[in-house]
């Protein structure tokens, strides 16, 4: 059975007919074709699906298209300015050597951007409890918590 | 020197693309009118074939075809092969374990291949598969690496005795019988090398294309090696030869894996060539638990002989090594490499391995991040926690007491292997400063007031990288304004195009912005492997090999263009210039006017390399729930020269914490009765996450590297070689302190230092 879909990704209203069991991470990437968002596993624990809708950020592997029917999604394709300008999330992980494969990381440097959303000035512990949902198997996690500090600072200036 | 030379920290210009969701992973590509393939596996860890019908499926809406094993033999598909001759103790040959793309009238593990769906969407191949009828019948099924090889265990190949598929020795079993029976003290330790799965975050991904016109497939798939897969598919199993390009876009990670061609990959090119079509699969994580090829998975039992000084005489180990159902590329290979690094950073007069490889109905075992160092180096630094303990020497004294000495380089150690340089005495009393160990007893004290325990340890490790095969390629080709390298390496994160592009920099001394990498294309970049940590060191060589023949090269030109003597004109910062005068000539005027130069390096300098260095580590623990906290972890390396120091410290960082997963978390347990897999996804196998690792201190001291010209050493495994014994040698300092207890398996669960704790 299919069903039609209607949302708002990175601003542009978007509709397609898609088969009801469609999730949402199915329909950015296979419907849509913003590869940008990643699959890294089927039971909602790598977090490389990460996206924002309607401003929190959720595990897009978990959860029809349908249900974010009316939504506002933004993917990490939606982050960096027009003009091609880094987020400062986007930029810190640069800055820091936060990636090496980058798979993990649009699903990483979104949930990033909505830890810092919700808790502004992280410590080392915060970071690193508040991302247990993302697993990266290149870094160690060195890099990317010291990423998300320094994102975090970057984002209180630069609001 | 140019702005961006070789040595410094320059940002990765990589992350732009992958930082926007812009790179391309195999499952990224879109191409039109392709089909969608899924495979059927067997659900049972041993069975006989006795028929699949596919009729069901066949008429399922949307199926395209439904192939099963008796397709690929009628085709005439080959097996896939293990390129590893391995010769037993006894004369004989290793076993064989043919293994078709298709299981044929057997499977022998969980997860084996049975049939593929072709279809027009993901869905109409996934739905159809549940309409095939396999008619299966069970057999009894082994999983556990030693009670395979024992009297009365089921049988994964009936022509194979006791499971055993290859069983030698590896150095002199005499000098080490000799030197243990002059021993004054014998340590032994009997332990488990917990079996691992790689998981790269992005799974194994294929697509085929066909071209009628030339009769040629194009596979894409996420590699560490297209000019390795290409052979193996191409020419061993499809039969094709170069009617297969192969190509790698940005890969997800790898550790080993994706070194390996699995049966997917000639599976899809080949239903790809029979449809005509553009056929792609890409597995999901529950399948890559079932399929990707594992590591390590080894009982050892070892002993280490030292005199009445604790001066070490010789280390000896009996090793079962699991290699799955089927020897995988390299699998008999690996183990071996336990051997090799057994005397570590000491003088040992003699080592031997008694090396058993069995056969387990469980998915192959080949190379994963370390791929033998790991395995080699935990025995003999737990045998010597073990030894100080026994003896009452302090760890850092007993190790101190038996380093190789610099004035011995070039050393050979008891295995064979010829150490070009290190300063191991230099570097550990650097990494005790580092972690001020002698701090630890007021650290400790300040634990224990809290209600928790503290303990600390220390291992050196050294690990092998490098060397002679297979061969690696760098092209450079260099116009009017650009400079295109194209290396056989493929990159799986590791950053080797801004490397590459800083090294190539340095070499012809080009601003990095004019100078371009392309990698993946086995058209293109016909030898090369990722793999071993040899990037820098063999990749990194052969460019500046290649670079010197590009000037050379030009130098007839250039004479000509500056009218003098090709032997009065000098290279450097990108000009050909006359000596003692300020005429010159850029390399791009040069090649401009010579219609292009190119060079093409395709050896290796087969040298080895020997990265070193100590971990310390202490280990907070609570009795009262087992949770073992990392606390000060310290790290110092020997990587003889750095060429990047912060993609270097973030191959240590990801190393050290891919080996503290081994030490605490991870492990691929299957149950011995049904050889069912229980730990098949993120939710049972304990992958790391960031509130599992601590912060990491790290620092270098490097001896340059004698054996290639840029004298840098491999870095890639460092970190999971180094953490395991590390990290067990800290948890064993508590559990001797409290409970008497000598050893404790990896993974040192929670549950089990808990039970370790209140036992």
């Amino acid at each position: 059975m299919s069903v039609k879909v209607s949302m708002n990704v990175n601003g542009e209203a978007v509709s397609a007919e898609v088969p009801e069991r469609t999730l949402l991470v199915s329909f950015l990437r296979e419907t849509l074709n913003m590869t940008g968002t990643h699959v890294g596993c089927d039971t909602a624990q790598c977090g490389a699906c990460t996206i924002h809708l309607n401003g929190r950020a959720i595990k897009s592997c978990n959860i029809l298209a349908m249900q974010a029917e009316g939504g506002n999604v933004t993917t990490i394709e939606g982050l960096a300015k027009a003009d091609g300008t880094l987020h400062p999330m986007q930029e810190a992980f640069r800055q820091n050597h936060g990636l090496q494969c980058g798979f993990c990381t649009p699903g990483m440097v979104m949930s990033a951007v909505d830890l810092v959303k919700n808790t502004p000035n992280p410590t080392e512990e915060q970071i690193r409890e508040l991302m247990d949902g993302n697993i990266c198997r290149c870094t160690g996690y060195h890099n990317i918590v010291k990423a998300i500090a320094a994102g975090a600072t970057s984002m209180a200036a630069n609001p | 020197m140019t702005k961006f030379a070789i040595g410094q920290t320059v940002h990765r210009l990589e992350d732009p693309t992958l930082l926007q969701g812009k790179g391309c992973y195999t499952d990224d590509l879109r191409p039109q009118g392709a089909a969608h393939a899924f495979v059927l596996r067997s659900p049972h860890a041993h069975v006989l074939i006795r028929g699949i019908d596919t009729t069901a499926a066949r008429k399922a809406p949307g199926v395209i075809a439904v192939l099963t094993g008796a397709d690929a033999k009628a085709d005439d598909l080959g097996t896939m092969p293990c390129i590893v001759p391995v010769k037993n103790h006894d004369g004989t040959p290793r076993g064989e374990t043919p293994r078709p793309v298709l299981a044929l009238d057997r499977a022998r593990h969980v997860g084996d291949p049975v049939a593929l769906v072709v279809a027009e969407t993901y869905h109409a191949a996934r739905d159809a598969a549940e309409l095939i009828e396999v008619d299966y019948e069970p057999l009894p099924a082994v999983a556990d690496v030693y009670g395979a090889a024992q009297p009365g265990a089921p049988l994964v190949w009936p022509e194979i005795k006791q499971n055993i598929v290859a069983d030698l020795h590896l150095g002199s079993k005499e000098a080490a019988d000799a030197a243990f029976a002059r021993a004054a003290h014998i340590s032994k330790i009997e332990l488990v090398q917990n079996r691992l799965v790689a998981n790269p975050m992005e799974p194994r991904a294929a697509f085929a294309e066909y071209d009628p016109e030339t009769d040629r497939s194009t596979l894409h798939t996420s590699s560490q090696s297209v000019a390795l897969l290409r052979a193996h598919i191409g020419d061993i199993v499809l039969k094709i030869g170069d009617k297969l390009r192969v190509r790698s876009g940005n890969v997800g990670g790898a550790f080993g894996m994706k070194a390996m061609m699995h049966p997917e990959q000639p599976m899809i090119v080949w239903a790809s060539r029979r449809l005509k079509r553009a056929v792609r699969w890409t597995g999901d994580r529950s399948e890559g638990f079932l399929t990707d090829v594992q590591g390590r998975d080894h009982k050892v039992f070892a002993e280490l002989a030292l005199d009445k000084d604790g001066k070490f005489l010789a280390v000896r180990a009996t090793v079962y090594a699991g290699m799955g159902a089927y020897l995988s590329q390299f699998a008999p290979m690996i183990p071996q490499s336990v051997h090799s690094m057994m005397p570590s950073v000491y003088a040992f007069e003699a080592a031997h391995l008694h090396l058993i490889e069995t056969v387990t109905n469980t998915v192959p075992v080949d190379a994963y991040r370390g791929a033998g160092r790991p395995e080699g180096i935990y025995v003999t630094e737990r045998l010597i926690d073990i030894a100080a303990r026994e003896l009452k020497i302090a760890p850092d004294e007993l190790r101190r007491r038996n380093f190789i000495k610099p004035s011995q380089f070039p050393y050979t150690t008891a295995a064979g292997l010829v150490y070009d340089s290190g300063d191991f005495e230099g570097l550990q009393a650097k990494a005790l400063k580092e972690a001020d160990w002698a701090g630890f007893p007021a650290r400790k004290a300040a634990s224990e007031a809290r209600g928790k325990l503290r303990g600390i340890g220390l291992t050196m490790y050294v690990e092998r990288c490098g060397g002679a095969a297979p061969p690696d390629s760098v092209a450079l080709k260099v116009n009017k304004d650009r400079v295109l390298v194209l290396p056989g390496t493929v990159d799986n994160g590791q950053g080797h195009m801004t490397v590459l592009k800083q090294m190539v920099s340095e070499y012809l001394g080009v601003d990095m912005e004019k100078i371009d990498v392309s990698q993946g294309d086995s058209d293109a970049n016909p030898f090369g492997l990722t793999g071993g940590s040899r990037f820098a060191v063999v990749t990194g060589t052969a460019a500046g090999i290649a670079a010197k023949e590009v000037v050379d090269k030009g130098m007839e030109q250039a004479a000509k263009m500056l009218e003098a003597a090709a032997a009065d004109i000098e290279y450097g910062d990108g000009d050909y210039k006359v000596k003692g005068t300020d005429r010159k000539a850029t390399l791009f005027d040069v090649a401009s006017a010579a219609g292009g130069i190119e060079a093409l390096h395709i050896k290796n300098t087969g040298a080895l390399t020997f990265p070193n260095g100590c971990h310390i580590v202490e280990v907070e623990i609570d009795p009262q729930t087992g949770v073992t906290r990392l606390d000060r972890y310290t790290i110092v390396d020997d990587f003889g020269r750095a060429l990047n120091p912060m993609l270097l410290l973030g191959q240590v960082h990801g190393g050290t914490v891919q080996g503290i997963g081994q030490a605490l978390l991870e492990h691929a347990v299957y149950d011995n009765e049904s050889a069912q897999l229980l730990t098949g996804s993120f939710m049972d196998y304990a992958m790391p996450r960031a509130d599992d690792v601590p912060s990491f201190h790290t620092t270098f001291h490097h001896t340059p590297c004698t054996t290639n010209p840029l004298g840098v050493k491999g870095a890639g495994e460092a970190g999971s070689v180094g953490a395991p014994p590390a990290i067990i040698n800290a948890i064993v300092d508590v559990l001797h302190a409290k409970k008497g207890i000598k050893h404790i398996d990896m993974p040192a669960t929670r549950e089990k230092v808990w039970r370790a704790l209140n036992g």
